[in-house]
């Protein structure tokens, strides 16, 4: 909503030397976003003056016809100013800026000599003083609105301050002079004008025109006025055009700009019809689904069953509300005319407008509601202006079809608000507050509230409330802490979530965000197999990119994305992990259960709906390029490999709690990994990741460098940490037994480790490969494990003969299981 | 066994002449005075202290002496022993006080040599910023909640008196998927709800976590993003509760200084409702307000919708965005520095924001 201060001043009698910055908190207070306060005198700088054009001489020779003037400015010496505009004689009033000023946009005027003549100063078009840009030439001043010398600005409309604000949706009637002068008035305790207040001439029996209302659900009143044999030329009033202007609204014939000034000042949209090109009477009705209209912006539409129309014998002449139609709309030549002023059902306006795509200033009014009691003085307003300045004879009947139904009364318990803001507002203080919003107040122990006509939007105790604290102001409400009623902080999960993402952190990785779209190609590019459940993806209907619709299976392909950025913008050695949900559809596509508003979703209801909410558990990612371990002056880096992937999991594992014993890693072959390469990783048995290289083709496809590692990790999968049990700390010596295996290369060290745990037996600590190697001594396809087992007891120091049993054991176990011999044996 | 009554013959016990053990402990001392290292030291060992040495040969002497005098030259001899090895175990002392120091020194390092050999990892400064948060009003004894990114449309909009023909569920604003009644949540305020769903009051909650609304990505806007919401449901409270807990969060965050301010607002799902800025004393460009988020009292119709008694209840929501708080906070000038995943960005914050 734009406006001007001196418009606001005719309704409110605002202070005197109200400043930008007092203006801009009592907006703001009263709930309005200030986009903007300007005063217009401060944009043009220094010297504008009315001139009288003394002389004209065409200079000739040049690209362009060129003019020569002497300027009577109010001095002794007439001005002698160079001019390209054409569109002023001898005689003519216009706006000079004098050498020294400076037009908006901090373009200097100087004293210059131009196309051989000296100019001093310029005559000023409507554009280069910063108003409209519609007219060409300069702007030529009405004889007598002032004499050579004064300030032009006045006279050109640059001597107020506009104002522009942003109005929340539940406030329509702000969308007009007349309900922001009432909103200020509250703020400075001013005297207000309603400018609806005034005498209207009511429905009569025998209407102007014939109209038909068959919908009163979409319409619930409509009224208008005839006017016959106006002057089709009359041009609209100065000030009413500087008005509009001001509002950002373009003029364009005197019937029309009355009712977008009545639009503006009460907040009533208004439509002009040609009275003579109606075809018969006229119908407000529901459009029938499929019917067509071609609208005043030339586009054919079909309707639906919602819109509501206005019909004549034509069929429809106009889309009710939003935009007339091409047929029935004013004419530069219309002389009869019928005034329309209508109220429309908000939701069916907001449907239709945005159906359409159409948001006229009229359909932003309509959608935050208007009031329905301004349409008879809206046409009394705008009859009048119409004949003060075209003439033209009213016909002196009116139609008035009215069903509105009249505000409900709200019954408000006068403690609620005090009980609700936290501050003491006795009886009197709530009515006298809700009297000046202007709700009638009845009644004593419960208050009785009448809402006034343009409040729509109050309908319950709380927006009463809310009109209390706001008129009260928010900024006095105290500052006090509920008592803290215990709580329990974070979840397990989100503990875990923390936990793991400071280890990864901790463990040289980088931390990212990425969005969770995705290509339909990446299932390709990650080499899914054709039935893989991850190609599964939920698809936005209206995603952002058309190349990546998909909502994220797995957290690698947007992680690889980011890796690439990385590398892209030249970081060579690149650790990143991720942690966020991934989508993985139901396999049910049924619609959840309609739930209404007015009670709690029954069980059944809210377990159903949440039954076709796709699983969205927390996975974590990893992803290595490049070298783990640098370089430096220590020797050479290591590259990361798909060890460090593994290592990452096992990072990640720990830090969620899991203990070692119920982890186990077993080789796997799965996209998008190599499949001699890859790692699944068990807790409890359960496979809850991998990890590993990538796939080499998939390397390729993503363009990334050679034996890139990733590995994802279902943290939702994870079991969570157990309270930790002490363990028994022995304080006897350990007995500490290497053991070199030989076994076929392709038996899995872990396996071998776990069947030797196993054979040791309880006095067994613990037991760690110290080495691994391949050699023709040992033959082809056969490799050496060497581990260091520790023995222990709790409760005395075990012998050389225990020891020796307990390792024999261990071996015998591994030699029956894999064939393992004792290297060296 | 006549010799028994021999006389005593002094030529015989030359070594026991107490001259000659004084003199024995002297060259001792002044020999080991004078061996520079630990190996010298180890050389005369044995020709001062072991079986050839003087003091060794003089008490073998001892069995000539007549039973008188054996006594008072055992004890001479012994005397003189204990100062060859006194002379010895200082001087060893000595030099091993000296090894040490050598070692030491040579040992010296430069210790301003780098031993970056394991990059340093981070956590991108939103998660961090959003626990620190989270973490704020556990301490005020909140819960911390949360739900799908994927929101049933029901507690994404309908349940937050968010009605069918509000603008915000246009294409323009709201991601939907290819699954009916489902959407990319807009708000974090559908975890609230299930929380209102799941328990009884009294509610203290907050949901901090990620929203989704179909803006392109530029220097201020990011189609996915984050917020933190809170939401407590009690009897009796009011918006001067709102208030307080919005100061004290302020406080917490950007230092005592901070404060909040109010400006009246529309949401569907509070009323009175407010969008509100903190006194930030320490943005880059000057202490100054900035706008910091929206809040208000529960709208009685949501919570009906959840089953909540509005005439016992009441409640309060609020909710900030995480970038923004970040961007203002912290000094980040574009939006894509949080988004794109750069790990110059990210690693400048390690562990802390």
């Amino acid at each position: 909503m734009k406006t001007s201060l001196s418009w606001l001043r005719e309704f409110v009698e605002l202070p005197a030397g109200l400043t930008a910055e007092q203006l801009d908190e009592a907006l703001t207070n009263l709930g309005m976003e200030v986009e903007s306060i300007v005063d217009q005198a401060a944009t043009v700088k220094g010297d504008l003056v009315v001139g009288r054009v003394l002389t004209i001489e065409e200079l000739t020779g040049f690209k362009k016809p060129i003019r020569f003037t002497t300027v009577d400015v109010g001095n002794a010496e007439p001005q002698e100013i160079v001019c390209g505009a054409r569109n002023f004689a001898e005689g003519d009033l216009v706006a000079v800026i004098l050498p020294g000023g400076e037009l908006p946009g901090g373009f200097k005027i100087g004293a210059r000599k131009t196309y051989g003549k000296n100019s001093n100063g310029m005559i000023c078009s409507a554009a280069e003083l910063g108003l409209s840009g519609d007219h060409d030439g300069i702007i030529v001043l009405g004889e007598g609105a002032a004499k050579p010398g004064d300030d032009a600005r006045p006279v050109v409309g640059l001597a107020d301050v506009l104002v522009e604000v942003e109005i929340t949706p539940d406030r329509g009637y702000e969308m007009s002079l007349r309900g922001l002068a009432r909103e200020l008035s509250y703020a400075f305790d001013a005297a207000y004008t309603d400018p609806a207040a005034r005498p209207s001439k009511g429905g009569t029996a025998e209407p102007p025109y014939e109209v038909k209302l068959e919908d009163t659900v979409g319409c619930d009143r409509f009224s208008a006025r005839v006017v016959r044999g106006i002057d089709p030329h009359a041009p609209s009033p100065v000030w009413m055009q500087q008005r509009l202007v001001a509002a950002g609204i373009r003029t364009i014939s005197l019937p029309v700009d009355i009712t977008n000034y009545l639009m503006l000042e009460l907040g009533q949209p208004m439509h002009v019809f040609d009275l003579n090109r109606l075809d018969g009477g006229l119908i407000v009705r529901r459009a029938r689904p499929g019917e067509k209209l071609t609208t005043l912006d030339g586009v054919a539409r079909v309707l639906d069953a919602e819109d509501m129309v206005i019909c004549d014998d034509t069929g429809p002449i106009s889309l009710a509300a939003v935009m007339g139609g091409e047929t029935s709309e004013w004419q530069p030549e219309t002389v009869d005319v019928l005034l329309e002023a209508a109220h429309w059902d908000p939701v069916m306006v907001g449907r239709t407008a945005r159906r359409h795509k159409l948001f006229s200033e009229a359909a932003k009014r309509w959608e935050r509601g208007v009031d329905p009691q301004l349409t008879l003085v809206a046409l009394e307003r705008a009859v009048e202006i119409l004949t003060e300045h075209a003439g033209g004879t009213v016909d002196e009947r009116v139609l008035d079809l009215d069903h509105v139904v009249a505000p409900a009364t709200i019954t408000l318990d006068p403690a609620l608000p005090a009980r609700r803001i936290g501050l003491a507002y006795d009886t009197a203080q709530v009515e006298t507050l809700l009297g000046r919003v202007g709700c009638q107040v009845k009644g004593a122990g419960p208050l009785e509230v009448t809402p006034p006509s343009w409040r729509p939007d109050l309908l319950a105790p709380i927006d009463l409330v809310e009109e209390v604290a706001r008129l009260g102001g928010y900024n006095d409400i105290p500052s006090l802490l509920p008592p803290a009623r215990g709580g329990s902080g974070f979840t397990a999960p989100q503990r875990r979530r923390r936990t793991v993402g400071r280890a990864m952190a901790e463990n040289g990785y980088v931390e990212v965000l990425s969005y969770p779209f995705v290509a339909p190609a990446a299932a390709d590019q990650l080499g899914y197999p054709a039935d893989d459940p991850r190609r599964s993806a939920v698809r936005l209907t209206n995603p952002l990119s058309e190349q990546e619709p998909l909502l994220r299976t797995s957290l690698l392909p947007p992680l690889l994305g980011t890796l690439k950025r990385n590398l892209g913008r030249g970081k060579r050695d690149v650790a990143l992990f991720e942690m966020g949900t991934v989508f993985l559809p139901t396999l049910a596509q049924t619609a959840p259960p309609a739930m209404g508003v007015d009670r709690r979703p029954t069980d059944a209801e809210w377990a159903a709906a949440n039954e076709i909410v796709p699983f969205q558990p927390w996975h974590l990612a990893v992803a290595l390029a490049g070298e783990i371990e640098p370089a430096g002056w220590w020797g050479a880096g290591r590259a990361a490999s798909w060890a460090d992937a593994v290592e990452a999991v096992r990072i990640a594992l720990s830090a969620a709690g899991v203990a070692d014993e119920r982890i186990s890693v077993a080789a796997a072959e799965l996209a998008p990994w190599h499949p001699g390469r890859c790692a699944a990783i068990s807790v409890d048995g359960t496979v809850v990741g991998h990890a590993g290289e990538l796939h080499p083709a998939v390397v390729s496809a993503f363009e990334l460098p050679k034996r890139t590692s990733v590995a994802e990790l279902d943290l939702d999968a994870l079991p969570l940490p157990p309270v930790t049990q002490a363990p028994a700390i022995s304080s006897f010596p350990p007995a500490l037994i290497d053991v070199a295996l030989i076994v076929d290369a392709s038996v899995p060290a872990a396996d071998v480790s776990a069947v030797l745990a196993t054979g040791a037996g309880e006095l067994l600590e613990s037991v760690s490969l110290f080495d691994l190697y391949e050699s023709e001594q040992l033959g082809e396809g056969k490799k050496s494990l060497a581990y260091k087992l520790t023995f222990r007891a709790a409760d005395r120091t075990l012998t050389t003969e225990e020891t020796l049993a307990a390792r024999d054991a261990a071996v015998a176990a591994v030699s029956s299981r894999f064939g393992a011999t004792l290297r060296g044996a | 066994m006549s010799y028994r009554n021999d006389p005593y013959d002094p030529k015989q016990a030359a070594l026991l002449d107490p001259a000659a053990l004084e003199s024995a402990v002297d060259e001792a001392r002044k020999a080991f005075d004078a061996a520079s290292d630990l190996d010298e030291l180890a050389a005369l060992k044995s020709a001062h202290l072991g079986d050839r040495s003087p003091v060794s040969l003089a008490r073998r002497e001892i069995g000539s002496l007549p039973p008188a005098a054996k006594s008072d030259a055992g004890k001479r001899v012994n005397l003189a022993r204990q100062s060859v090895q006194g002379a010895y175990d200082s001087r060893l002392e000595e030099l091993e006080i000296e090894r040490a120091a050598r070692v030491l020194v040579e040992e010296r390092v430069d210790v301003t040599l780098p031993w970056d050999r394991r990059p340093r990892g981070a956590r991108h400064p939103l998660t961090t910023l959003m626990e620190h948060m989270g973490d704020l009003f556990a301490g005020m004894g909140y819960d911390i909640v949360e739900g799908p990114e994927l929101e049933l449309e029901w507690a994404n909009f309908d349940a937050l008196n968010i009605g069918p023909d509000n603008a915000v569920r246009g294409s323009m604003d709201t991601f939907y998927v290819d699954l009916p009644g489902l959407v990319m949540r807009t708000h974090t305020s559908p975890g609230q709800v299930r929380s209102m769903l799941t328990r009884q009051p009294p509610i203290y909650v907050v949901s901090p976590g990620r929203a989704y609304r179909s803006d392109e990505l530029d220097a201020t806007h990011s189609p996915v993003f984050h917020q933190i919401e809170g939401l407590v449901v009690d009897e009796g409270i009011t918006m001067a509760h709102l208030r307080g807990t919005l100061d004290h969060f302020a406080k917490a965050m950007f230092g005592a200084d901070a404060r909040t301010r109010w400006r009246p607002h529309y949401f569907p799902f509070t009323e009175p409702s407010a969008e509100f800025d903190v006194w930030f004393a320490q943005h880059r460009d000057g202490p100054r307000w900035v706008e910091w988020g929206g809040c208000g009292m529960v709208n009685p119709k949501v919570l009906v919708a959840a089953g909540i008694d509005p005439e016992r209840y009441s409640g309060f929501a609020f909710g900030m965005g995480v970038e923004r708080t970040l961007m203002f906070r912290n000094g980040v000038s574009d939006m894509r520095d949080m988004v794109e995943g750069d790990v110059r960005f990210t690693a400048n914050f390690g562990m802390e924001v």
